[in-house]
This record gives structure tokens, C-alpha cells and sequence, in this order.
């Protein structure tokens, strides 16, 4: 198939969710990438919800099913002396070797990129981590939760004077993933450019920074610190409230589509009532605003506010649920959602492509049992007997 | 390909034509910007990107009353020069004949071209993939467009607020049993956008050096930001469930929040995945007596008493400030970390120890510390090379030194309106 990586070899160190996410950009669009697992547990995500039917046994993780779409999965103790040499022909035939173990890990195993580089000097080598390589916080303990705090994103989410929110869903590891997959590919062009191999030392903490455009750069040239808006974002009216059936976006975003709203909303009074004229004035008089809007939102539906909105040319979005994405006719219409075939759940629908490659083919395979590649990699790829693999098996290598 | 061995920047020798406004697409070349490539971002006269921020002096002044406003207050907006550091800035009015001519001459010698115009703009300057590709068959186009270019939404109105909306961000974020939140600004959706189309332009770059064709690349916002909650769709697929707004809360460990210590608008994040951990937690905090009561004993019966838990953990972390509590938990191997504002988050002693701001000097807004590229690579460090550009800074250097056009040729587009290095209309950008 031919797919912008066919032919990018990858070995993917990872677990959880931000390393998966890193290989499976790189395996959903052609590379071709070998998961290596702990024998016996495998990697942690196998045990993330949701699991199929709440059933949480083995090869049942919706989670892990998808983030490791499209690899090939083998098991290698990296403690015992074989598998560090199973380990290590693998790198000599790989370009890409992505890794979110704690930073100590690696040279532990005796597999920092010093010792690899000298195997391989064109291995790029991305390390994926809470805190980094270096730095006083490199082997602090860190979740979701702590990402999304230390990279300033929970400070600027929910309401002023009550704790603040993190993200929805596990977010700080997604866009860290993303980042891997980001540097995987560019430093991999660099290397076929000029010969040289490298290692990146990716941060959750630092890439959860580098998407937020503004807190630290209005606190450098305002001396403002942002806190939190709840959904009073701006500009205004701008924000979620309360519609007849639910929650509706009600964004308008520029200042000229205020008249818009007010004539759709049948108060053309409001145009030059001067508590609401400006910008400025819409601010501050925010509660009154909003008050007014919502005695109008609340006799219509979400639908009929989104569609009607967008007919007049206001951004209007309702707050959409997994079932009403899943039942989305423009999604459907483009074939975002794509069916996995998987041997735990039989056919189910994951979320596609995140982008479109031209006319190039885009597939999703099920991500591999545990061990389920042991052969056909030890074997078939590295030369191994069978006998030698029944062996490897034996002694808990594989 | 060259095999010298030379350090260079991963995407050294790439030139990139930046069409794209606002932030998702400039996310997109800010990271082929700090990864090496050259770009080459184009405004017109009449239409600056709207991140500039206003025209006008006086409005900056009282948006921002702490900033020095030079004249050109849209050379000195904080998101925007953030955003556009490591690229040219020109400008061209690609409604003109002659802008189109100057313009299919830049898409001659470049690789890449990225747009966030909605679907119908590109055909309408007669800037096509299909008119481009047969002035250079190498090209890689990205476009963004909000909900993609096929299916019934198409030609809808997107932007940040809507795309955290859409994508069911929002639906997920929020105190639990209350209204969905939005991310506050951030624009989620935007920053999110441009990151998948950077991995998608090079990794198309990739592929090019075998097929020697290029490609029309596309990404819906909406759909990349989908994927980041499969999880809750997978949820639903599986099991039929609506996962619904947890707060700080999570799905299975507890306790987890997001408490109150001592001092202004000062919290830390606290979270205790197993049993192991909770025994540390225990420890670090003194092993006082509520946490012997055998309902918070194991995983089970935390989860099931979280506000209670929550509570008398809060009363603990009261008596220290959210550093404080860190250094106390860390210390034993319990993940916690103080929630950062921006003030903090530049006086942090952690990233300042991996060199995460450099000092820019920027000719007109000043010398400010900003957010340097995003990860450490070992051969080919990441730096900010240069400020984001003025507004047209670049005029000449494109169309005289690369484009090899004269000083009389480059006065008559200037008169004809066709470049500028002033903002042509007087115009109300967002902050």
C-alpha cells in the first residue's frame, strides 16, 4: 500500500498513551512498526478503560486497541541478556526509535543512545518523558492531571473564584504524542539529509506549554496573568449556555456580527442600546447580556440555534457527546469513522483519519495481541530458528 | 540528498509559502519554522492577519495598558509574534493579476504551501492544487479547512470556540454535573490543527524523495481533535456509554483532584493511581487517623468516598503552598505538581533549567522571553532564529533578492497596492 511513510522502520519502546499515540501517527500512515511489550503483562495501556462490555480481561482495552492500530507486536524481556541482543539487531534496522520510559530507564537497561548510536549512527531516537531528560523535576512522578497543571493549561479552565479544571479526557499526553510524532518524522528527514542521527528529549510539560499562545507572552508584555473566564472567553457574547434541549456554543468571535445576532434574536433594540453597543460595553454589562440571550435560547433547540446561526453567518457549535459524533451526518458523509475488526469485540468503530494524504490509501488494522509478531519478527525477520524461539519463550525472553 | 556530515536544521532548505491567518495554520509553520524550514508568510495590504491585533495605537493602549505600544502596535502583538517567530513576513494582494503571477513565480521555487482559507477561496484566486501542481509537480499543499471539504457542513463556520464545541472537547471538560467549558482561550482546536498538518507536510516531504510527486493534503480541525478523545467514542461504541463532564476526577484511580493551599488563587494537582502509592501518600502526609477508617483502605472504597476524601485531604494541603505540597509528595513518589499561572510558569526553575525561553530582541515590540521550539534534539539544537516578522518586513528581500525583481518594479507594486508595509484599511483585529 502505498502510504507517505511506507518504508519508515520504526521500534516503538512505548506504553500508556503518549509514546502510542507518537507510533500510531507513524504506523496509521504507512510506517511500519514493531511494539516491543513486557512478556507476561505487556504494556500498561492493555489495562486502560474503557474495556469491551466493561469487561476488563485480557486484549479488552478499547483504549489500547486504539492507540496501537497498524503495529506488529512482539514480546522481549529487556533485563536478560538475549533479549538486550534481540534488542539491539533490531536497531540496526531501524530508523525511528520512539521510547516514553522514565528517564532513567534507558541507561539502566544499558540502552541509552550513546551505546545505540554506535550500533546505528543514523538512529533517531525520541524520547518521550514527564519532565525531560535533565532539569531538577526529571524523575519526579506525574499523571494526566499533573501535566495539565504544570503546564499551565488547568490554570486558564473554569470558573475565577473555584479550583481550576484540567482538560477533558487525557489531553497533555495526546499533544505530546502528536509532538513525537512531529519530531520522528522531521528529524528522520534531517538524517537523510545530512547523515546524522539524533536523540530528542520531549517533555509533556514543555508541549503542553508550546501550544498555549498566550499566558506566557501577555504576561512578558502586559504584566497580565490569565486565570480563568469560565466560559465568558470574549468577545462578547461568546460562550456556552443553556438552549431548550441542552447547552449551545453561542460564538459570535468578531465584533461586527453583533447586529446579526440582535436581529436574529428579534431585538433590533439592542443594536445601539448603549450597555451594548461596544465590545467594551458587551463586557461589562456581560450578566445583563447574558440574561437577555438565554431568555431567547431557551425556546429554541440546540439544532435549530446551530443551524440557523451558521445560515446567518455566526459560528454557532453545539457541545457535542460521543453519540451525537457517532451519529453526525457530515462525519458520516466524509467516512471519519472507521471499522476495526478485532478478535475480543469483533467489528467496532474508532475514530479515522485525522488527516487526509491526497487520494492515498488510509487503513486501520487492529493492534496486535500480546506476542502475537514473536515469530514472524524473530524469525522470519532476524533469522532466528524456531527451535531458538521456542528456546527465547522457555527462558522468558520473549 | 547529500551525505556530509554536517549538523544542519531537520528542515533545512525547505521553503514553505504561508497563506494561512489566525493560528491554527501559523502553529502549522511555526513548527517547520523552528524545525529549519524557511518560511515565507504572506499577508495582503488590505487583510492583515487579524492576531496583529489593531491598527490603531490608541485601541492597543487601552486593550493593554501595561504594554509598550510602539506605532506599529501590529508588529508588537505578544500572540501574534509568538506564533510567527522563524518566518519572512510579505505582502501581496492575490486578487491582482499581477499579485497571481508574482505568486505562481514563489510556488515555482518552493515546496510547500499552506492554507487555512474555507474550501472555496483557493479556486476563487485561481490558486487551485490544480492550476499549482502544473507550475511545480513537487508541491506539498496543506489545507485546514474547519469541517473538511467534502459533506454536507463543509462551507461552516469554524473557529477555536466552535471547534472545542464540534469536536466534543468541550462536552468533556467541566465541573462535574455542570455546563460544558470551553479551553479558556487557548482555542484548542487551532494549536491542535496545525500540529497535525506539520507532521502531515513532512511526513509528505518524506515520501516525495521517492515519488517525486507532491500532494494536496487536507485535515478537517474538527476530526484531529476527535481523535484525541477516542477513548470517550470507544466508550460508546463499546459499551453504549456517554462519558459525561468528571470534573478533576478520573475514570478509576482516587483519589485525584485539584485542591486549594495557601495563598491567592494557589492549588495543586494530586493524583494517586494504586494502592502502593496511596501507602506513600499516607506517609507524606503524617498517617493521621482518617486515613486508617477502613472505607478509604483500598481502591474501591476511596472511589466510592471521594468527597469525603477530597475534603481532609484539602484541610492538609491548606496549611502549605502548592510548591510546598509538591516538594512534600515528590519526595516520597507521590505525583503532584502546583497548578502554574504565567508568572510562575516563567520563573519555573525546572524549564528554565532546560532552556525553555529564549530572549528575542525584536526590532519594534521589544526584547521579551519567549516559549523556545519545542523539544531538545541532541545534534541539531532548536533556537528562535529570528522574531516573527514585521508587517510586509520582508518585501524586499523576497521579491528583490529571491525573486530577482528591481527597486522600480518592486515601487510600482507598491503604488498599485499589490504589496504594502503599512496595513492598507484600517481594520479591528481580536486582541
Amino acid at each position: 500500500m502505498d502510504q507517505v511513510l511506507s518504508g519508515v522502520k520504526v521500534l516503538d519502546l512505548t506504553h500508556y498513551i503518549a509514546g502510542p499515540y507518537c507510533t500510531k501517527m507513524l504506523a496509521d500512515y504507512g510506517a511500519e512498526v514493531i511494539k516491543v511489550e513486557k512478556p507476561g503483562q505487556g504494556d500498561g495501556g492493555r489495562r486502560l478503560m474503557p474495556f469491551y462490555k466493561d469487561d476488563p480481561r485480557p486484549e479488552n482495552s478499547g483504549f489500547f486497541m486504539y492507540l496501537n492500530t497498524n503495529k506488529k507486536g512482539i514480546t522481549v524481556n529487556l533485563k536478560s541478556e538475549a533479549g538486550k541482543a534481540i534488542f539491539k539487531q533490531l536497531v540496526k534496522e531501524t530508523d525511528i526509535l520512539v521510547e516514553n520510559f522514565s528517564p532513567r530507564v534507558m541507561p539502566s537497561l544499558g540502552l541509552d543512545y550513546i551505546t545505540l548510536e554506535q550500533i546505528n549512527p543514523r538512529l533517531v531516537m525520541v524520547s518521550i518523558s514527564n519532565f525531560g531528560q535533565t532539569g531538577p523535576y526529571r524523575d519526579y512522578k506525574a499523571t494526566e492531571i499533573i501535566e495539565d497543571a504544570m503546564g499551565g493549561w488547568s490554570m486558564i479552565i473554569g470558573y475565577p473564584d473555584r479550583e481550576p479544571m484540567k482538560p477533558g479526557g487525557s489531553q497533555s499526553q495526546f499533544v505530546t504524542g502528536l509532538f513525537g510524532a512531529i519530531a520522528s518524522v522531521s528529524a528522520y528527514y534531517g538524517q537523510l539529509m545530512s547523515g546524522l542521527g539524533q536523540q530528542i528529549d520531549l517533555s509533556i510539560q514543555d508541549a503542553v506549554l508550546y501550544i498555549q499562545m498566550y499566558p506566557t507572552s501577555i504576561m512578558e508584555y502586559d504584566k497580565v496573568i490569565r486565570r480563568r473566564y469560565g466560559n465568558r472567553v470574549g468577545p462578547f457574547p461568546s460562550g456556552i449556555l443553556p438552549c431548550k434541549d441542552g447547552y449551545i456554543g453561542a460564538i459570535t468571535v468578531t465584533a461586527q456580527k453583533w447586529p446579526i445576532l440582535c436581529e436574529w434574536m428579534g431585538m433590533p433594540e439592542l443594536i445601539d442600546d448603549l450597555r451594548f453597543a461596544t465590545s467594551g460595553a458587551r463586557a461589562l454589562n456581560i450578566d445583563q447580556l447574558d440574561a437577555i440571550m438565554i431568555s431567547w435560547l431557551i425556546d429554541h433547540t440546540q439544532e435549530e440555534l446551530f443551524r440557523e446561526g451558521q445560515r446567518r453567518g455566526l459560528p454557532f457549535a453545539i457541545p457535542s457527546s460521543a453519540k451525537m459524533l457517532l451519529e453526525s451526518k457530515h462525519l458520516n458523509a466524509r467516512g471519519y469513522f472507521v471499522e476495526v475488526d478485532h478478535p475480543s469485540t469483533g467489528k467496532i468503530k474508532y475514530p479515522g483519519a485525522q488527516i487526509q494524504m491526497g487520494e492515498l490509501p488510509y487503513k486501520l488494522n487492529r493492534a496486535p495481541l500480546l506476542g502475537e509478531h514473536n515469530e514472524e519478527i524473530l524469525c522470519g525477520r532476524l533469522g532466528y530458528a524456531k527451535e531458538d524461539h521456542s528456546r527465547l519463550r522457555e527462558m522468558g525472553v520473549i | 540528498m547529500g551525505h556530509q556530515k554536517k549538523p544542519q536544521l531537520p528542515l533545512a532548505g525547505i521553503r514553505v509559502l504561508d497563506l494561512s491567518m489566525w493560528f491554527a495554520g501559523p502553529m502549522c509553520t511555526r513548527l517547520l519554522g523552528d524545525m529549519g524550514a524557511e518560511v515565507i508568510k504572506i499577508e495582503a495590504p488590505g487583510h492583515i492577519d487579524p492576531w496583529r491585533g489593531p491598527v490603531n495605537p490608541q485601541l492597543v493602549k487601552m486593550q493593554a495598558p501595561a504594554r509598550n505600544v510602539p506605532d506599529r502596535p501590529y508588529d508588537a502583538n505578544p500572540g501574534f509574534n509568538l506564533e510567527n517567530r522563524n518566518k519572512y513576513g510579505i505582502t501581496l494582494d492575490l486578487r491582482q493579476p499581477k499579485a497571481k503571477e508574482i505568486m505562481k513565480n514563489l510556488v515555482k521555487i518552493s515546496d510547500v504551501l499552506v492554507e487555512n482559507y474555507s474550501p472555496r477561496v483557493m479556486p476563487k484566486l485561481g490558486l487551485s492544487y490544480e492550476t499549482l501542481k502544473e507550475i511545480n509537480p513537487k508541491l506539498v499543499m496543506m489545507s485546514l479547512p474547519a469541517l473538511g471539504s467534502t459533506g454536507p457542513d463543509k462551507d461552516y463556520l469554524a473557529f477555536g470556540q466552535t471547534i472545542d464545541c464540534m469536536s466534543g472537547m468541550a462536552y468533556l471538560t467541566g465541573y462535574m454535573g455542570e455546563e460544558p467549558l470551553l479551553q479558556s482561550g487557548l482555542s484548542y482546536g487551532d494549536p491542535l490543527s496545525g500540529m497535525n498538518a506539520a507532521f502531515g507536510v513532512v511526513a509528505a516531504i518524506l515520501r516525495r524523495l521517492k515519488s517525486k510527486e507532491g500532494i494536496h493534503i487536507e485535515l478537517s480541525q474538527v476530526e484531529g481533535l476527535i481523535a484525541f478523545n477516542a477513548d470517550s467514542i470507544l466508550d460508546y461504541t463499546m459499551n453504549g456509554r456517554i462519558r459525561e463532564r468528571m470534573g478533576n476526577r478520573d475514570r478509576s484511580m482516587s483519589p485525584q483532584g485539584t485542591y486549594r493551599c495557601q495563598g491567592l488563587d494557589n492549588w495543586v494537582s494530586i493524583a494517586v493511581p494504586s494502592d502502593a502509592v496511596w501507602q506513600k501518600f499516607r506517609e507524606a502526609i503524617g498517617h493521621p487517623d482518617w486515613t486508617n477508617e477502613p472505607r478509604f483502605v483500598d481502591a474501591i472504597g476511596r472511589y466510592a468516598n471521594q468527597d469525603e476524601i477530597d475534603k481532609l485531604i484539602e484541610a492538609w494541603t491548606l496549611q502549605y503552598n502548592h510548591y510546598q505540597v509538591m516538594n512534600i509528595l515528590q519526595a516520597a513518589g507521590v505525583p503532584a505538581g502546583p497548578v502554574l499561572d504565567a508568572e510562575e510558569l516563567l520563573a519555573e526553575p525546572h524549564l528554565n533549567a532546560r532552556g525553555y525561553y529564549e530572549k528575542m530582541p525584536h526590532k519594534v515590540a521589544g526584547t521579551y522571553r519567549e516559549i523556545a521550539p519545542f523539544a531538545l534534539f541532541s545534534k541539531t539544537p532548536l533556537h528562535i532564529r529570528m522574531p516573527a516578522p514585521g508587517f510586509g518586513e520582508h518585501n524586499h528581500y523576497i521579491f528583490g533578492e529571491l525573486l530577482g525583481m528591481t527597486d522600480e518594479e518592486m515601487e510600482m507594486l507598491k503604488k498599485e497596492n499589490i504589496i504594502s508595509d503599512t496595513p492598507l484599511e484600517k481594520q479591528q483585529g481580536s486582541m
